[in-house]
């Protein structure tokens, strides 16, 4: 098998999934790029490989009453078969973000991010529907207090600044503030039985209820657009916007392509491949709204595929990927608090965005602290020869021969990374290292220690920052 | 102009999330202010007055000490032109100055760059927190920006001293930057070089510090004591930064409880700051400046308060004229701006004479234009 097919595969991994260990990329390579992709985009056609039953009976947390949420989330990411459905779920968690730091219900949460796994990749207008009847998403923005006699605006304006059109485009506005309070009126009554805090009866999953004697019924100028219009009209109003084709466009190939400039920005600043962008929009309406359909559309294109390395990893990517490359969390065990805490430093705390508008991606990932965090986290993992996954690693590469070269023990590493590329001016530095150490004879306890120290230098370089 | 021998220090506490204006500086006698609010109301008995119109919220007693000693300006009515209601947007106008366009250098990052223009102190910027915000951002200016002060360096899991020091010589040279290799390229590289460069230095300030103040266990107030720690441990560190979680006063809900809270905790940590630093005769060194990206609506929406404008903010030092500066905007109906107060002073006024009469700096360069000031520096 082609080197370029496994690297392109391993591209592929990365990007709709977490990143996958050599010899799997090995075999679904030897699958096809294109079988794998519809694997990828059709979850409940294939299993996932978990043991859900088993796991449950031994994180007795995992009843989702009590905690252990996140824990259930990471494990499923590091876990499932299924990769692109739990990316997803990230991807949207990253858009339509509630925080537990406010809803404090677990329950809750859970619900959501089911929720998500359910219409993560169906039509974009039936998400912006089920996310506006989510009941997480109802008592973070508020939309609970919202009334007939007293609009709450919280929930009407991030759908439209945030959830599903942005500011602006093409230096235009897409919305007004007048729109702003239309959209929240027409959302009046979209409210939760079952107030979300746990008091006073314990942690349950709060319940959507419509409440048609506090919506306020009245004509309303949304968008142009004049009707007695309830929460569902505004979404289809949204929906056929050119605005909400490029909102999801551009969110897609950020999140799957390349760093995008942070949201904000996109009023005036355009996106940094409009022919990708638009080939993204026109699937969106071609498709009626089928965000499938797109990311079908996206990992056929040139743009994805030739953009490798372009794009800094989030990180829960960095954590669950380093934890899926050296094999740890496949089993039961206590513990895996300390995971989040990793996440947390890095500047990514699951089910706890910074605010409404998500985590800022790209650049704003790295700095003084987050990068120390992160390249600590992996360097201390991928350098434990106790791990099953770094101990397959070396042992492969031992089976290539008595003696590597310097350079075959830095390429031999990169290649079992997943194909990752240095700069050339970076692996000469890490080959010259390699030298001095001496000759790279593979049989024994010394070249699983060259092996680590190579992957712990690897994974501090700034190539590595990316995916 | 300062008098201090020793360089003045800045010290930047962002309170994210938009704290109300009229529950923080109460118009306690203003009949409208009783009209807007039904249930989120200050009972004007419990009002710590300064005067018969204004007054500070009662869990600002702390705070309200550094008024009564002339060591705190109130700057009411604060804001710019366009007011923007949403919280990143407006926090971004906050920190760059720049009220036309999205992603440009912080006001602080050029301040650094005027401070030290060839980079001979790593440190001369510092922020604790959770990612850098974009005020201490600039081309060319590298701030450490430190979650935990305790331990603070990379590649720490490698134990053996001869093996971690080739690896930093190593990743020095990595993170060496390379002609053109991009401007996100150039900003890993110059991050990771100021990482290992600050950290070398950073790690020694929690050993050097002891004080009798306690601050409070949460990361907040544990910031405002790093803070303290950077600063008397004199690494000739000029601007430093910390802040609330995004968010973090965005009382759209329920705002009565957490409202009284956030202020007494904001309130005590930086009491707790000047106690400290008073205790190592530095109290004389450093002006805090706090602030907020925007007010809340006049008018109440049931138990919170939605997005507003004009806001107010806060300059405490012994270095500081105390007293009300601007003017508190009105608050009749059809003085409002979509409900919201009015502004009437731009924030880049007050950053001006923070600038040129405290750090010594032309702010004109700074925030590309000239605004006008307020004399609150003495």
């Amino acid at each position: 098998m082609a080197d370029h097919d496994i690297a392109l595969m391993a591209h592929l991994m990365r990007r709709a999934g977490f990143g996958t260990q050599y010899h799997e990329l090995e075999a679904r390579a030897a699958k096809g790029y294109e079988a794998t992709v519809e694997e990828l985009l059709h979850p409940d056609d294939h299993p996932n490989g978990l043991e859900l039953d088993l796991a449950e009976r031994y994180f007795t947390e995992w009843n989702h009453y009590i905690r252990g949420v996140p824990e259930y989330i990471i494990w499923r990411m590091i876990n499932s078969k299924s990769q692109l459905e739990e990316k997803m779920g990230l991807f949207w968690h990253g858009i339509l973000c509630t925080a537990d730091s406010k809803t404090q219900s677990y329950p809750t949460s859970y619900a959501e991010w089911e929720m998500f796994r359910k219409y993560g990749m169906g039509s974009f207008r039936d998400l912006l529907v089920e996310i506006s009847k989510d009941p997480a998403m109802i008592f973070y923005l508020d939309n609970c207090l919202s009334h007939k006699e007293a609009i709450n605006e919280n929930y009407g304006r991030e759908l439209l600044e945030l959830f599903s059109l942005g500011v602006g485009m093409d230096g235009e506005f897409n919305y007004t503030e007048d729109d702003v309070k239309e959209c929240s009126r027409a959302f009046t009554g979209w409210t939760i039985a079952n107030n979300v805090p746990q008091t006073p009866y314990g942690r349950y999953p709060a319940l959507f209820v419509y409440n048609p004697a506090d919506h306020d019924d009245g004509e309303k100028t949304f968008l142009g657009e004049t009707g007695r219009w309830n929460g569902e009209d505004i979404v289809d109003i949204i929906a056929k916007q050119p605005a909400a084709a490029r909102f999801l466009s551009r969110h897609l190939y950020d999140f799957f392509v390349a760093d995008e400039a942070p949201v904000p920005a996109w009023m005036d600043t355009p996106p940094r491949d409009m022919d990708t962008i638009k080939m993204l929009e026109e699937e969106y309406f071609r498709s009626n709204y089928n965000v499938r359909s797109m990311l079908r559309v996206l990992f056929h294109s040139d743009a994805f595929k030739n953009g490798r390395f372009s794009r800094i990893k989030g990180p829960i990517e960095t954590v669950v990927g380093t934890l899926r490359l050296i094999g740890e969390w496949t089993t039961y065990k206590p513990g895996m608090e300390v995971i989040f805490d990793e996440m947390k430093h890095m500047g990514q705390e699951i089910f706890n965005p910074p605010s409404v508008e998500g985590w800022h991606t790209g650049r704003e990932w790295i700095d003084g602290g987050t990068l120390v965090h992160r390249i600590n986290f992996i360097a201390d993992n991928v350098s434990d020869l106790t791990k099953p996954g770094i101990q397959e690693l070396a042992d492969r590469l031992a089976s290539e021969g008595p003696t590597l070269s310097p350079e075959g023990l830095v390429d031999g590493c990169l290649r079992m990374l997943g194909h990752y590329e240095l700069a050339p001016e970076t692996r000469d530095m890490l080959v010259a290292q390699a030298e001095a150490k001496g000759a790279v004879v593979t049989d024994g306890e010394e070249f699983r220690q060259r092996v680590a120290q190579t992957l712990q230098m690897i994974v501090a370089t700034k190539e590595y920052l990316y995916a | 102009m300062t008098s201090n021998k020793k360089d003045p220090v800045l010290v930047v506490l962002q309170m994210s999330g938009a704290y109300d204006t009229v529950n923080t500086i109460v118009p306690y006698t203003d009949p409208h202010y009783l009209d807007h609010r039904k249930h989120l109301r200050i009972d004007p008995e419990e009002v710590l007055p300064i005067d018969d119109k204004v007054g500070f919220h009662p869990a600002m007693g702390p705070l309200k000490d550094f008024y009564d000693q002339g060591k705190m300006a109130v700057i009411q009515g604060i804001g710019y032109p366009n007011p923007i209601r949403s919280h990143f947007r407006s926090m971004d106008i906050w920190h760059t100055g720049d009220i036309d366009k999205t992603g440009g250098s912080g006001w602080l990052g050029k301040a650094i760059k005027e401070i030290d223009p060839d980079k001979e102190n790593i440190l001369t910027g510092v922020n604790f927190g959770r990612g850098l915000p974009r005020a201490l951002a600039a081309p060319g200016v590298s701030v450490a920006s430190v979650g935990t002060l305790d331990n603070y360096g990379v590649l720490t899991g490698i134990e053996e001293t001869d093996q971690r020091t080739e690896a930093l010589e190593v990743f020095a040279r990595m993170y060496s930057p390379m002609i053109g290799s991009g401007e996100v390229n150039d900003y890993l590289s110059q991050t990771g070089l100021d990482v290992i460069k600050g950290a070398d230095i950073l790690n020694k300030a929690p050993g050097m510090y002891s004080s009798t103040v306690e601050y409070n266990g949460d990361y907040f107030s544990q910031w405002v004591k790093n803070i303290a720690q950077v600063h008397l441990a004199e690494f000739g560190t000029r601007v430093l930064y910390t802040g609330l979680n995004p968010g973090t006063f965005d009382t759209h809900a329920n705002q009565a409880v957490t409202f009284s809270r956030l202020w007494a905790d904001m309130s005590n940590a930086v009491t707790d700051f000047y106690e400290d630093l008073k205790e190592h005769n530095a109290n004389d060194e450093v002006v805090i400046w706090m602030f907020s990206e925007f007010g809340r609506r006049v008018k109440e929406n049931g138990s919170g308060t939605d997005h507003g404008a004009g806001s107010v903010a806060f300059v405490i030092g012994d270095a500081v004229k105390g007293g009300l500066y601007g003017e508190y905007p009105s608050l009749k109906p059809s003085k409002l701006d979509e409900g919201d107060l009015q502004w009437n002073n731009d924030f880049r006024g007050a950053y001006g004479t923070l600038l040129e009469d405290w750090m010594g700096l032309d702010a004109k360069e700074i925030l590309g234009g000239s605004f006008e000031q307020f004399d609150f520096i003495k």
